[in-house]
């Protein structure tokens, strides 16, 4: 049976700002309870909402990333419902006039290019956090339930794409990407385990004939990419089963559960909710002029595929490395910074890509917390070309600079590694291997070429790796070449 | 003979004895006091006094006159006068209940934007006064508590939502008051208690701190004895507040600079659709007397017509609803105000809490607006409303291209009695006929005595284009000076 798979992603986003998006209360994560309140965010009455430019300006500059159109006359409303995590009883959101519309992003899978649709990015305030109290936080088993205010009245964007995305791969290569452009944009650090960047998906299978079907789902409390990953599939796979047995789909929400990894019924909703939309009085209606705008477009950072593009051009380095360098902004800063006041690109790339790569792994740390500065790494590189290290050496360099950050030239000096390119003091190092190895030496003479590597080896240890592989390997040709006579 | 109760004269008058040191600040305390103790049980102007504050304050106040006139400065204009507000606006640490049992024990944790602009005028609160729940009603009859009298006739009602400050300013309870209006609720009340009431432009005085009940019609005004002391009252609590993003930015006005100006040739424009079906004789009668007094003093008088009134009771009980049901969603029993006991779920505790805190007029317009908002509805009812307040706005742009200012009577009718409306909404709902199209136009107006008829007062309404207040307080002052009132509930003994 042909399916079709039809994937929309609706991710949340908390901004960067200081303050929040309709007071001063502070927005830093992890205060305690209660702490960054006031009796506007608290929804105390007679307050008044008054709109944070800054949280405005982000989401201008979002929009624009993501190639929307900027709306010139833009306006909130209000979203009515009861919960116990909204104080006002209505959220402060836009409806049908958010500040972006109709814009793309372009996903790259195996080579292919798929240009993935957004329909809106708007701004609105986010909610209260509630808490259950008791073993296992949920509201079924609570003993009492608490409400943090702390989170009320951030800065929320969302961003919803159209129903484009066909399978899992490119669910995930859409919100790898998106959250890689947030962070670029330095909009949000995109924290997932701090809930600020969430994800919540649509997703409606049909067999491929039934084209009249609108049935969709929806799905909540992806909070991972791995969670994305497997709720995704567990849900297509869930449809496509039930599509399979002849039977009907019906539109329902249904939450993603971690413990399981399977997805479970929210509630039904017997009629849509109907949240009374209106223009939210106690706000002005916002004009964005094209000044406005132009000046948000000087703030846009080159984004992540048009920089990886030029990286690729520019400094003619493969797919690979370009692929790793772009997949942080701060790397490719990183490796931008060393590339100009270096002159080999990919000697630089095969660093970063190589053992640079492999310590943040172990580490689990990102290249901007690490202690190597671009200026190690370039002073490094410098001293293998000066023949004042090998390149073997330079490994446990980096190794060393990579847990202390000195200077290459520091770590050497201490260690005693300068390499040995001392012609005399090779050559007799070479003399006392070959006369300690007649008969090797019988072997080389009968034409079996490939004990050079002995010989080479064995000068390596007796220095420590130290003595300058070049210079050994043209004294020790010579000298064996004039036995041979 | 009995001595001269300072209770009776004006915030002008009594600023004046405060400079020559005939008086101190407690003495006009001490007497407001003295009054409210004698009537409040009768007329039950106020849900909360603040009768030793007030006096605390005084004494302090004392110190600073003391101090300014020692210095030789002036005693600035309303130091030390007292002010009952409407219990809709938020005041740090005092009660304030909108008159609901869901805010019964409510504390506000801050200061209105303007209670914070009275405090720096050193203007002494006396207490919070008596309103319709949630400034929903046009008698006080409303409110969650009790009924507030009327000081002329105790056995009628004193108008509403204001009811409370517009009778305690009647009767001497205080000098000044607060009152907010949304669909007339300031100049209904000072209409049907023989007072000065203003309902300023939109956004002319920041609604931070004013619980909202129509957030695009609501404003805070003045209720006062007479227009000067109007116009003083105005000055402290008009201006920009960054807290609200309605509120406009705009020069300060000195509003007594207005009193000095006569209205000679000024172009004056009756509203015929006001003077029609529903209005009573005797408040006809008495605005077209006050249209010949106009007249005389130099004005040109003509009636005018904007057709698109008829539309605006209809179009406001849709926009003030619709507001309203979203407004008062946040009384949930969770943060603040009543919660119920005894629940099993949050549904639960909002069924139960909000079933007990709202009363029926409350739950009514919360129906009546959620309905208008609903899907289906919306563009029927909101949208075609918004449509016709567009209509409004634009008839009223139009006439004011040939008059200055625009006249109608505030109210159909003197006060009625207490308990002959309140079981038949509609008829109740008219009571704000003529005052509801100011609101949804945004335009400024004026209530002012112009007459009595049978022995309870008729208020006359004075309308001008957007932030024209100047020239409202000009035309009000003229006819104040040239007319001739008494204010009958100040020399009454209310002792049964
Ligand atoms: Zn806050």
């Amino acid at each position: 049976m042909d399916f079709e798979i039809k994937i929309g992603l609706e991710t949340h986003v908390e901004l960067l700002t200081d303050s929040k998006m309709f007071c001063g209360c502070s927005t830093k994560f992890g205060s305690p309870p209660n702490t960054q309140t006031c009796p506007i965010c608290l929804g105390h009455p007679g307050t008044l909402p008054v709109i944070n430019k800054k949280a405005i300006n982000y989401t201008i500059k979002v929009a624009l990333a993501l190639n929307c159109k900027i709306a010139n006359f833009t306006q909130f409303h209000r979203k009515n419902y009861f919960y116990p995590d909204l104080p006002k009883g209505y959220q402060i959101s836009q409806y049908d006039l958010p500040v972006g519309l109709n814009g793309y992003l372009d996903i790259e899978l195996d080579g292919n290019k798929k240009r993935i649709r957004i329909s809106r990015v708007h701004i609105e305030e986010d909610t209260a956090k509630l808490i259950h109290f008791g073993k296992t936080g949920r509201i079924s088993e609570a003993v009492g339930s608490g409400l943090d205010f702390n989170r009320s009245g951030i800065p929320l964007l969302e961003i919803v794409s159209a129903p484009d995305i066909e399978n899992v791969e490119q669910a995930k290569a859409y919100v790898v990407l998106l959250k890689r452009i947030l962070e670029y944009l330095e909009i949000s650090d995109c924290n997932m385990e701090e809930g600020k960047f969430r994800i919540d998906t649509n997703i409606s299978v049909r067999k491929k004939e039934d084209i009249y079907s609108k049935v969709r789902t929806e799905l909540k409390n992806l909070n991972s990419f791995r969670f994305l990953e497997k709720g995704l599939s567990y849900e297509i796979k869930r449809q496509k089963e039930i599509l399979s047995k002849g039977q009907k789909l019906y539109m329902e929400t249904r939450h993603f559960d971690s413990e399981t990894m399977t997805t479970k019924p929210m509630r039904v909703k017997e009629v849509a909710e109907d949240y009374r939309y209106f223009p939210e009085p106690d706000l002005v209606p916002m004009i964005i002029d094209k000044k406005w705008v132009e000046e948000i477009k000087k703030t846009i950072p080159e984004l992540p595929y048009r920089r990886a593009k030029r990286i690729k051009e520019q400094y003619n380095l493969p797919n690979n490395d370009v692929q790793i360098i772009t997949s942080t902004k701060e790397m490719a800063d990183f490796f931008e910074f060393c590339a100009k006041t270096y002159p080999y690109p990919k000697k630089i790339s095969n660093w970063i890509t190589g053992d640079m790569l492999y310590y943040l792994n172990q580490e689990q740390i990102q290249i901007e917390e690490c202690k190597i500065k671009p200026q190690n790494l370039v002073e490094m590189l410098r001293m293998i070309d000066k023949g004042l290290i090998s390149g073997k050496i330079a490994k446990s360099v980096f190794k060393d600079m990579f847990k202390t950050g000195e200077m290459p030239e520091t770590i050497v000096r201490r260690k005693g590694l300068e390499q040995i390119s001392d012609v005399e003091k090779i050559s007799n190092i070479i003399d006392e291997v070959i006369n300690g190895n007649p008969d090797v030496v019988k072997q080389y003479l009968s034409g079996k070429e490939q004990v050079l590597a002995f010989f080479i080896g064995q000068v390596m240890k007796k220095t420590k790796g130290k003595a300058n592989p070049r210079i050994v390997n043209d004294i020790l040709k010579k000298k064996l070449k004039r036995m041979s006579f | 003979m009995e001595k001269e109760r300072l209770f009776r004269l004006s915030a002008k008058k009594l600023t004046e004895l405060l400079s020559k040191r005939e008086i101190s600040n407690l003495d006009i305390v001490n007497d407001v006091v003295e009054r409210t103790q004698e009537v409040e049980p009768i007329v039950k102007s106020y849900i909360t006094t603040n009768m030793h504050g007030a006096i605390a304050s005084a004494k302090k106040i004392d110190k600073l006159i003391y101090k300014s006139i020692f210095k030789g400065n002036k005693v600035e204009p309303l130091m030390g006068i007292p002010i009952a507000i409407k219990d809709n606006i938020s005041t740090e640490g005092m009660h304030t209940t909108c008159g609901s049992k869901i805010l019964a024990g409510y504390r506000p944790i801050y200061n209105a934007t303007v209670i914070k602009n009275l405090k720096n005028s050193k203007i002494v609160i006396m207490g919070k006064t008596n309103m319709d729940e949630f400034a929903m009603g046009s008698s006080t009859e409303n409110s969650s508590f009790w009924s507030t009298h009327n000081p002329w006739n105790l056995s009628n009602v004193p108008g509403g939502s204001s009811g409370g400050s517009a009778a305690a300013v009647a009767v001497g309870e205080v000098i000044l008051a607060l009152g907010s209006d949304t669909g007339g609720s300031v100049r209904q009340p000072a209409s049907l208690c023989g007072v000065v009431g203003l309902k300023p432009t939109y956004g002319l005085v920041s609604r931070y701190g004013l619980i909202a009940f129509a957030s695009s019609l609501d404003q805070i005004g003045p209720i006062t004895r007479n227009v000067e002391d109007c116009a003083l009252l105005l000055n402290v609590i008009a201006g920009h507040d960054p807290l609200d993003s309605t509120s406009v930015l705009k020069e300060k006005e000195d509003y007594t600079e207005y009193l000095k100006q006569n209205i000679n040739g000024l172009k004056i424009g009756l509203i015929k659709e006001l003077m029609g079906k529903g209005i009573s004789n005797s408040v006809k009668d008495s605005v077209y007397k006050a249209m010949d007094l106009f007249s005389s003093l130099g004005a040109f008088c003509e009636e005018v017509s904007l057709p698109s009134l008829k539309f605006a009771l209809s179009a406001y009980y849709i926009i003030a609803p619709a507001e309203a049901s979203s407004n008062l969603a946040r009384y949930d029993g969770i943060r603040y105000g009543l919660r119920a006991k005894r629940v099993k779920s949050f549904r639960s505790m909002y069924r139960k809490t909000r079933s007990k805190g709202f009363g029926d007029e409350v739950k009514r317009r919360i129906m009546l607006g959620t309905y208008a908002l609903s899907r289906g509805y919306y563009e029927a009812y909101y949208l075609q409303a918004q449509k016709v307040r567009t209509l409004i706005i634009n008839d009223y742009k139009r006439v004011f291209r040939n008059f200055d200012v625009l006249i109608s009577p505030t109210t159909p009718t003197v006060a009625f009695k207490i308990g002959e409306r309140s079981e038949d909404p509609l008829t109740m709902y008219l009571s704000d006929a003529c005052t509801i199209p100011v609101n949804l136009a945004g335009i400024p107006a004026i209530s002012i005595p112009c007459g009595v008829d049978n022995g309870l007062p008729i208020g006359l309404q004075i309308m001008t284009p957007h932030f024209k207040e100047g020239l409202l307080i000009k035309t009000a002052y003229n006819f104040e000076k040239n007319f001739s009132f008494k204010l009958k509930p100040l020399y009454k003994k209310y002792r049964e």
